[in-house]
């Protein structure tokens, strides 16, 4: 087995889901291979180097990769990857964006947001939202998988593997990159944070969202959101949580004002500890939740910050 | 400029799935099916691209059994043109549903393909990407906005941590995010008028593409169910829990 393994980066530094997806591969068995493809990302390919599992990385450093377009990072990946048995990449609107192009490139098909490895050919993956779960048998050739980060534990550093410089350069000339508007945050990404609290509809409006930023302080958490929020334009819409949104399985997650739709719960159902805050006692949300409060979020928030 | 819009019939959105006893699959008897909702979203996107004169035909394709051509007539009663039905009753994966959407792309030529980002029923989120790479066109995934300029369309997309907006050379592919627009309703006069519209039924076998799929199905499972929790009267006794119970704080 020779597995390949896209990093996921900001051109500066690796990005958690990265040591995730290494240890989903580490499961698979054989020599790991991560690829960093970007510009001027040397300092992310040294990072990805030290992580425990690696063998090698390589590094396609370009102008062509900067923004990661998939049409050009899907060229490089299918040149490299027809010599290996699996070709891994987080489940990250990156990794969905480029991977099913390689893996059509490659004729092969793609297995997606893989949440558990049961043998080299044999992969478990949700559907219908979470729904069910299928486990599946692949015989292609090659093996082209999109992990979920969030079901997987990261894998630990303190290696030293060697940095190889790919000279080869794909650029597909049909796309180009415009301009980009990130969200700024000081707090934990929402997919790698150990606690996560989210707010739903109930929040009633953008400004309330503040409400949980004392909590999220104390207790080292990312802020999310339900759809129905984001769609109500409280919050952006990169903090949703759900099935079209992250998914994320935080030590430590806590709704509050949300109801609990299948599609929200696709995002979180798998997080150690739910914990839910409506005043509706008939939310489907406090089905799953270990502890449920029901009582009004805005007497429950304050009081909540200052007992922590 | 023609635009052509891959649908999928899939379960109502709504709907709890079940498993079946014998881990086969879904239960799919008698469940209530519908547009799968990203696809709606692209249904909207190609109509709303006409209505702004920026496009002059909407075709819409469906690839399965007869029971598609339901979702299909929704589909030209919110305003497509034309729909093909490529029959089958092979339930296929998405590297062969693209292989059958690039060769009608050869056939019709689009300039722009809408589809939605996922379907909610395999959750797969590949075959926009899929039929990019093989038609070698440019693809913008998970759009929120799009915007045609001279031989060239904007897209903006949902990525994680904000927005990116790219610009590529048409004739592109481009899937749909939820925030992309609000589709309409279907009226009742415009339900009739869909039926009279041209829907042409073509089998998959004739389009000289392998249908197998190299990947199989060992068995579909229920979900591990969480335990029931309880419920606390106050936040002190929550806080308390968390801390000594579940020792998560």
């Amino acid at each position: 087995m020779a597995i390949l393994l896209i990093a996921e980066h900001n051109n500066q530094s690796l990005k958690s889901e990265t040591h995730k997806v290494v240890q989903a591969a580490s499961a698979i068995g054989g020599d790991i291979t991560v690829l960093v493809a970007g510009l001027n990302c040397a300092a992310a390919a040294n990072e990805a180097a030290t992580i425990i599992g690696v063998s090698k990385v390589l590094l396609a450093d370009n102008a062509a990769y900067e923004h990661q377009l998939a049409e050009n990072i899907a060229g490089l990946v299918a040149e490299l990857g027809a010599n290996f048995s699996h070709i891994l990449a987080p489940a990250t609107t990156t990794g969905k964006n480029f991977l099913p192009r390689v893996a059509a490139m490659l004729d092969v098909a793609q297995i997606s947001d893989v949440i558990a490895i049961e043998s080299s050919d044999t992969f478990v993956r949700p559907i219908y939202a979470g729904n069910a779960i299928a486990t599946v048998k692949s015989t292609d050739a090659i093996k082209v998988l999109t992990v979920r980060p969030a079901a997987f534990r990261a894998a630990q550093t303190g290696n030293s593997a060697t940095v190889e410089t790919v000279a080869a350069v794909h650029d597909a000339g049909v796309s180009k990159y415009i301009s980009a508007e990130l969200t700024k945050s000081e707090r934990p990404e929402l997919t790698a944070a150990r606690v996560v609290i989210s707010g739903g509809r109930g929040m009633q409006n953008g400004e309330n969202f503040a409400l949980l930023n004392g909590i999220a302080d104390k207790l080292g958490a990312a802020i999310g959101a339900s759809r129905a929020a984001v769609d109500a334009g409280f919050v952006p819409n990169d903090m949703q949580v759900g099935q079209t949104g992250k998914i994320v399985a935080p030590d430590l997650y806590i709704a509050v004002g949300i109801s609990g739709a299948i599609q929200h719960l696709a995002g979180m159902k798998d997080s150690k500890v739910i914990v839910a805050i409506n005043k509706d006692a008939e939310a489907p949300i406090f089905q799953i939740a270990d502890y449920g409060l029901v009582a009004d979020l805005f007497t429950v928030l304050p009081e909540l910050e200052q007992l922590l | 400029m023609k635009i052509l819009v891959p649908v999928k019939r899939v379960i109502d959105y709504n709907v709890k799935v079940r498993v079946k006893a014998d881990q086969t699959g879904v239960d799919l008897a008698n469940v209530k099916m519908a547009l799968n909702p990203f696809c709606e979203i692209a249904i909207e996107e190609a109509v709303r691209l006409k209505e702004a004169g920026k496009a002059s035909e909407v075709v819409v394709i469906s690839i399965g059994t007869t029971a598609v051509q339901e979702q299909l007539r929704t589909a030209l009663a919110l305003g497509a043109d034309r729909a093909i039905h490529i029959e089958t009753e092979l339930s296929l994966d998405s590297l062969q549903v693209a292989k059958l959407l690039a060769k009608l792309v050869g056939e019709e030529q689009p300039d722009l393909v809408i589809l939605g980002k996922q379907a909610i029923d395999s959750d797969n989120n590949q075959t926009g990407q899929m039929l990019a790479a093989l038609t070698g066109m440019g693809q913008g995934t998970f759009a929120s906005k799009v915007q045609i300029n001279d031989g060239k369309v904007q897209v903006t997309r949902e990525i994680d941590g904000g927005l990116q907006t790219v610009e590529l050379t048409l004739p592109a592919v481009v899937s749909t995010d939820l925030r992309l627009n609000e589709p309409r309703y279907a009226s009742l006069p415009n339900i009739m008028k869909a039926k009279k519209k041209p829907l042409e039924v073509k089998a998959a076998d004739s389009f000289g593409v392998n249908l197998q799929s190299n990947v199989t199905v060992v068995k579909v499972a229920a979900p591990a169910v969480r335990q029931g929790g309880i419920k606390v009267e106050s936040v002190a006794e929550l806080v308390d829990k968390l801390k000594h119970e579940a020792k998560v704080i």
